[in-house]
């Protein structure tokens, strides 16, 4: 079954942001990774590359297709995970963990207003049951 | 493109009760994957065995009259000269020279022949032969009658010949590589041959659908688990398929393509008649213009339709494309120009706007080593 982290906030395309002052980790969530099967290759934006919300930021594909990963903040990548990309199956094994995929300097705090809660992610998904529902 | 409602193999339940995920092939339901994942179940093949459930395939059965030779004028290999007990591949191809369907030909007795054709072309291929065959050998589709399971995997052959009954163990383990016949297996009666579509040694087994898939299956998955068996999905049938070059029909060949461009010019018997021999003959003496060969993608996972590129010009299509779990490394199969055919032609795969270097290389990618 899919865990929803209570610490996180979410996008409904199924990433996932952990904020640590005005820098936030992100990654995908462990339903998405179970949506896309065994992940095998994984492109992620350069340190100094520029997101933006809601844009593509890169491809994790598994061995049937490939995905985009949307940012779900905008701003500077200060680190990718080169972990990642040697080792993308981290994204299966524990994608709350060693499967993050970039760390980003918030753009604008704004933006996280609009992330989905984890009940409201557990809604999107389809999960009825977990704690906090609304 | 179909609206139908999907077919259901006679192991439909047991892939649910296996936890299966199910998607439409070629008008079926069928598993692409179990909860193991498509990368387990590739490893578990290569290492142990797998166990495929391959009902979707078309049985086509040619029964009496002179039934041998009239499918050696309708099928690209040498049928007449097949022993009983002995499989051949080979292709349909149409009188331009182009492919038609793949199969495989089963000579289970002096007048009887199994034909196995791909499940997208059961239609095709049964309109494309009766129109060709003599009155006198009548063409019987059993394909919604016959299931079909497959062991393949190092320990197949003994997981198989553990359970079989009547004295049969020996003469199964001992059977060769196209090699089929009759036998009881866990008390069901099958047709067993030792062929596949995975690059390794084992078994298809050939079973009555309804009354024979589901006991067959569940005594195989039973006796060949402690050995490692595991049940696999067509997600990777699909990437053992491709890393022993294996050509799956609709994705590397079809009617735009030729045997000698999709280099299986071996499958042709050109000093026989066939339909489609003239056309491929002379196909052979002005030499193919485009060839299927096998790239490693250095940077991204090429997939059917991606352009390959030569110096920023499209000179090609891969046909199938995936990471290959054994290999290690992304492979892919493409259509390229003969002059850009030669191993070692460094070429490029757009991938998402991207051109993405290549190499053609050496194929199969695996080869099984005993």
């Amino acid at each position: 079954m899919s865990t929803v982290p209570e610490e996180l906030r979410y996008s409904k395309e199924h990433e996932w942001v952990r904020v640590d002052g005005d820098v936030a980790v992100v990654g995908i969530t462990h339903f998405a990774q179970e949506q896309l099967g065994d992940v095998v290759y994984a492109e992620l934006p350069e340190k100094g590359a520029t997101v933006r919300q809601h844009a593509s930021m890169g491809v994790v594909e598994s061995v049937k297709a490939a995905s985009d990963v949307y940012a779900p903040v905008s701003g500077e990548v200060l680190e990718r995970n080169l972990k990642v990309i040697e080792r993308p199956e981290l994204v299966n094994q524990d994608p709350y963990g060693d499967g993050w995929m970039v760390r980003v300097r918030l753009a604008d705090r704004g933006e996280l207003q609009p992330l989905l809660s984890p009940a409201a992610y557990r809604e999107h998904i389809g999960l009825n049951a977990g704690a906090g529902g609304d | 493109m179909s609206e139908a409602p999907l077919l259901r193999t006679a192991l439909h339940a047991e892939h649910v009760a296996l936890g299966a995920k199910l998607v439409p092939f070629a008008g079926w339901e069928m598993p692409i994957q179990y909860p193991a994942g498509i990368l387990a179940e590739h490893r578990a093949t290569r290492a142990a065995a797998g166990l495929f459930d391959l009902s979707h395939m078309g049985e086509l059965r040619f029964r009496g009259g002179d039934a041998l030779a009239a499918l050696d004028r309708l099928v690209s290999s040498d049928i007449a000269g097949l022993a009983v007990g002995r499989a051949r591949y080979g292709l349909l191809a149409n009188e331009r020279g182009t492919i038609v369907d793949d199969v495989i030909v089963y000579r289970l007795a002096a007048d009887d022949l199994l034909m196995v054709v791909n499940a997208s072309n059961v239609a095709k291929d049964r309109a494309h032969l009766a129109s060709r065959l003599p009155a006198a050998v009548p063409l019987a589709d059993e394909s919604l009658a016959t299931a079909l399971v497959a062991v393949q995997g190092p320990r197949a052959a003994g997981i198989v010949a553990g359970i079989a009954e009547d004295g049969m163990a020996a003469i199964l383990a001992a059977l060769p590589t196209f090699g089929v016949v009759r036998a009881r297996v866990a008390g069901i009666e099958v047709i067993a041959a030792r062929t596949g579509y995975t690059g390794e040694d084992g078994f298809e087994l050939f079973v009555a659908a309804a009354a024979g898939a589901p006991p067959l299956w569940r005594a195989l998955l039973a006796a060949g688990a402690p050995a490692g068996l595991v049940p696999v999905g067509l997600g990777a049938r699909d990437t053992l398929r491709l890393e022993a070059r294996l050509a799956l029909y609709g994705n590397d060949i079809d009617e735009t393509t030729t045997p000698l461009e999709a280099g299986l010019g071996w499958t042709c018997k050109l000093d026989k008649d066939f339909c489609g021999r003239d056309a491929i003959a002379r196909e052979k003496e002005r030499g193919p213009a485009r060839r299927l060969v096998g790239l490693v993608v250095e940077g991204g996972i090429a997939r059917h339709g991606h352009a390959v590129v030569d110096g920023g010009v499209e000179v090609g299509r891969v046909t199938s494309g995936t990471y290959g779990p054994t290999v290690g490394a992304n492979i892919a199969l493409a259509y390229v120009p003969a002059a850009r055919a030669t191993i070692g032609t460094a070429l490029a795969v757009r991938i998402r706007e991207r051109d993405v270097p290549a190499r053609v290389v050496r194929t199969p990618w695996y080869r099984r080593t005993v």
